[in-house]
């Protein structure tokens, strides 16, 4: 029951990764290949499943550009791809965006508890700042 | 730089810029600098009623539902949130505090083996230099943030899809 839309859209790209992430097995291989790069023998036998059906998978998640696949002599070795690498930097760039937004919003925080200090440091209360 | 940032504050300077680097496998690092003194911006780093207004950015649709802060070592906090109808708690405990100058804490809510943060305050002539260090579990646990994080959905969401789908 293996299905992933193919485009070249943004859209089709994001279903696609979506579709690929969507399965705990796939998850669980990326996060295998994430340790050490392995074949797909290898990997049948971690999540005890048969060879084609982890071929199938990592059909998937190649689609997706989350995994690579070369074949040396007679075996076909996986690791992480590309993909990988644009979504930690996408990551950084939501997680600069959260950090900017917050910091921002925390920069006028600090300014009123300094103007609330001047202010109380000053009996008169009122006098405004320049 | 993003124009995006450039709001046009009147009478304030453009903003001091923000680093993020990962540091390692398991480590990010965040600085910035604040135009106040060390002691105030731990107040707005540790009193609710102030983390309340800068924690979660209008921009993101989060808002506070709860926040209850225990600053001293060994204290906890809790955090609710409420993101499009539904509620998120974060909690965790203060695992060492230094006022002024130093603040670590937990986080607890996945359970075992969370990420660890910890905030210096640096005073520098009246200016305060925040150092955030973000230690993760293990790089997997920091990769996956990332993959997730990317996509806008977390494991257990996917967790969630995995079991609606085999209904």
């Amino acid at each position: 029951m293996v299905q992933y839309t193919q485009g070249r859209s943004t859209q089709g790209r994001f279903d696609v990764s979506f579709a690929a992430l969507s399965d705990a097995t796939r998850r669980g291989v990326l996060e295998q290949l994430g340790r050490a790069d392995a074949s797909i023998t290898d990997l049948a036998e971690k999540f005890d499943m048969s060879l084609t059906g982890m071929k199938k998978h990592v059909v998937v998640l190649e689609h997706a550009r989350l995994v690579t696949t070369a074949k040396v002599g007679r075996v076909r070795t996986c690791k992480l791809g590309p993909r990988r690498l644009e979504e930690e930097a996408a990551w950084l760039h939501k997680y600069r965006q959260l950090w900017d937004a917050r910091f921002n919003a925390l920069d006028q925080v600090i300014e009123e508890l300094k103007q609330k200090e001047t202010g109380n440091g000053n009996k008169d209360g009122h006098r405004k700042r320049k | 730089m993003e124009t995006k940032m450039d709001t046009g504050k009147e009478n304030k300077p453009s903003a001091n810029p923000t680093t993020i680097e990962r540091k390692s496998d398991r480590e990010l690092v965040v600085t910035r600098t604040f135009n106040g003194p060390a002691r105030l911006v731990f107040e707005a780093w540790t009193k609710p009623e102030l983390i309340q207004r800068w924690w979660t950015p209008k921009s993101m649709g989060i808002t506070f539902v709860a926040c209850e802060t225990d600053v001293r070592t060994g204290g906890g906090y809790r955090f609710v949130f409420s993101y499009q109808g539904s509620e998120m708690a974060f909690f965790g405990k203060y695992l060492e505090v230094i006022p002024g100058s130093r603040l670590v804490w937990s986080n607890e809510e996945g359970g075992e083996g969370g990420t660890v943060t910890t905030v210096t305050f640096e005073d520098k002539a009246g200016e305060t230099l925040v150092l955030i260090h973000e230690l993760y579990a293990s790089k997997t646990a920091l990769d996956e943030a990332m993959a997730t994080g990317a996509i806008g959905w977390s494991a257990e969401q996917f967790d969630q899809l995995d079991s609606l789908l085999t209904m």
